[in-house]
């Protein structure tokens, strides 16, 4: 792996929302091309490491290198260019409800680049149909059943080309199949694109379909880094609790 | 103590409150002004989308809230004036009064009750919904995309729908006046006239444009804050009228009384 360029390196991160530790201390290399998965219950810090990672939130300590670059000390312009580089899926997919489909995922182009409106819708259809959308073009988001508002949103992350896209909870609150649609296209896109995915999740199933690495974070610290495989054989009996899903163990739900 | 723990820790707040609206104001000037030098122009489609929504669709309920104002002036003031033998002076009174008072005012209560709640609810629901965020990770300024229309297209139509809101209410006095205190027509516009004067109407016309400020500034300052999901959505929406309400209320007071002493 040392042969690989990183693409998101983090140095030291800690974290506190008004005294309450969320991160400790968490250094954590990204390599361009990989699909690395943060794992970890809720309320691990596991949301806001990707935030961080991002640029939404400024660490307390600690710092953020994209290529070589620190998102700490950059001014308005350079962050601008810095995060059109950059592509993200939340959770709620957070489309714009009074915009279509297409719309949606032209609005990052139409912001930032003096493309013809002709050009942005082809590049728009050609995004959508890369998620298995083409012909949903005029649809609002509210009529679409939440596993295609999803792939709406990974296609408007995709819209600008980043070189890195993170997703937040890509799977959660889908049923079995739409989940593996979107591991399937989080791979697919990785691997079409040659993105970088960093993508954050608690569901044991899609970490094991997509990782190429997996780190677990356990209340704010790094527990591990490894591959998917490494991971499984762990000796650390946290990780193995998580993984299997266990009632018995170190972890403590109050 | 903790009365003054309380007391001490809402008054920060609302320091703080002040400290932050006053960036968002800063932000959305920056906008207006130097952003189109910079290659990114004022959404003028998305301003006069706006203008429809705010102003003409405030056209009605303006219309008919400065009508029955200026009708209950005229009804409450004439028994006065009529033990003075000086009826015909209910004119000059409904129509100064709504120039430089009600109209701007009443206006303002209206659409910030109206608007300021609509931008508060739209931003907010955005805000706890991850869109906000999104805007902010596409580098796009939520600022920029959804602040500013809105605060152009207030500024440009609170005063006119003053405007039209001291016509209602002159024309409700009038209808009293002619039709129920029995004042010659051409008195009462005559008397009306004579003593309006034009300062009447820009002192009462730049007071709306500060109102139109307040609305738009407290409505997105309250939506871009909201947290917590539909109660936090209901909360922010709640605070922002009441804000924009006293603020309304405070701010015309002190204008008021620059006017009143610098004899405008």
């Amino acid at each position: 792996m040392s042969d690989k360029k990183i693409a998101i390196s983090a140095q030291n991160i800690s974290q506190a929302f008004e005294g309450r530790k969320v991160l400790d201390n968490v250094s954590l290399d990204i390599y361009k091309g990989e699909t690395f998965v943060i794992m970890g219950g809720s309320g691990s810090g596991k949301s806001t490491m990707l935030r961080i990672m991002t640029g939404a939130i400024k660490p307390s300590l600690g710092k953020i290198l994209f290529d070589d670059k620190d998102l700490k000390v950059l001014d308005d312009l350079q962050e601008e260019q810095l995060k059109r580089r950059f592509g993200m899926s939340f959770q709620s997919a957070a489309l714009l409800d009074f915009l279509t489909v297409e719309e949606n995922v032209s609005l990052p182009l139409k912001e930032h680049t003096n493309l013809d409106s002709k050009i942005i819708r082809i590049i728009a259809k050609m995004k959508l149909s890369l998620v298995g959308l083409a012909g949903f073009e005029n649809y609002y988001p509210s009529m679409l059943s939440g596993g295609m508002r999803k792939r709406v949103g990974v296609a408007r992350a995709i819209a600008m080309d980043p070189e890195v896209v993170f997703y937040d909870e890509p799977t959660a609150g889908l049923d079995p199949v739409a989940c593996a649609v979107i591991d399937k296209l989080i791979l697919d896109l990785t691997k079409k694109l040659k993105l970088t995915s960093v993508v954050v999740t608690h569901n044991m199933e899609s970490v094991f379909r997509i990782a190429d690495r997996v780190g677990m974070l356990y209340q704010g610290k790094l527990l591990e880094v490894g591959t998917p495989d490494e991971i499984k054989h762990s000796s650390n009996p946290i990780v193995k609790q998580f993984i299997t899903g266990a009632l018995e163990g170190p972890i403590h739900l109050t | 103590m903790n009365i003054f723990e309380n007391i001490g820790k809402t008054i920060l707040h609302w320091v703080r409150v002040f400290f932050k609206s006053l960036e968002l104001i800063i932000e959305t000037l920056y906008w207006v002004f130097v952003g189109p030098f910079r290659k990114k122009p004022i959404k003028w489609g998305e301003v006069f989308a706006q203008m429809v929504f705010m102003g003409i669709q405030s056209i009605i309920i303006v219309f008919f809230v400065m009508l029955f104002t200026g009708v209950v002036l005229a009804m409450q003031s004439a028994p006065q004036l009529e033990k003075m033998g000086a009826v015909f002076y209910v004119a000059s009174l409904v129509t100064i009064s709504i120039c430089r008072e009600l109209g701007p005012v009443l206006t303002a209560l209206v659409v910030a009750g109206r608007i300021g709640a609509a931008i508060t609810a739209e931003i907010g629901s955005m805000n706890v919904n991850e869109q906000i965020e999104a805007l902010d990770t596409m580098a796009i300024s939520p600022v920029r995309y959804l602040v500013v229309p809105k605060f152009l297209s207030l500024f440009f139509m609170l005063p006119c729908l003053t405007v039209l809101g001291d016509a209602s209410g002159f024309l409700g006095g009038y209808l009293i006046g002619v039709f129920n205190l029995n004042i010659n027509s051409g008195l009462y516009l005559q008397t009306a006239f004579d003593f309006l004067e034009l300062r009447d109407i820009y002192t009462g016309l730049s007071k709306s444009i500060i109102f139109a400020m307040i609305i738009a500034i407290v409505g997105s300052y309250q939506g871009l804050q909201t947290q917590g999901g539909a109660v936090g959505v209901g909360r922010a929406t709640t605070v922002s009228v009441v804000t924009s309400f006293v603020l309304i209320i405070i701010a015309d007071c002190i204008l008021t009384g620059i006017y009143f002493f610098s004899d405008l």
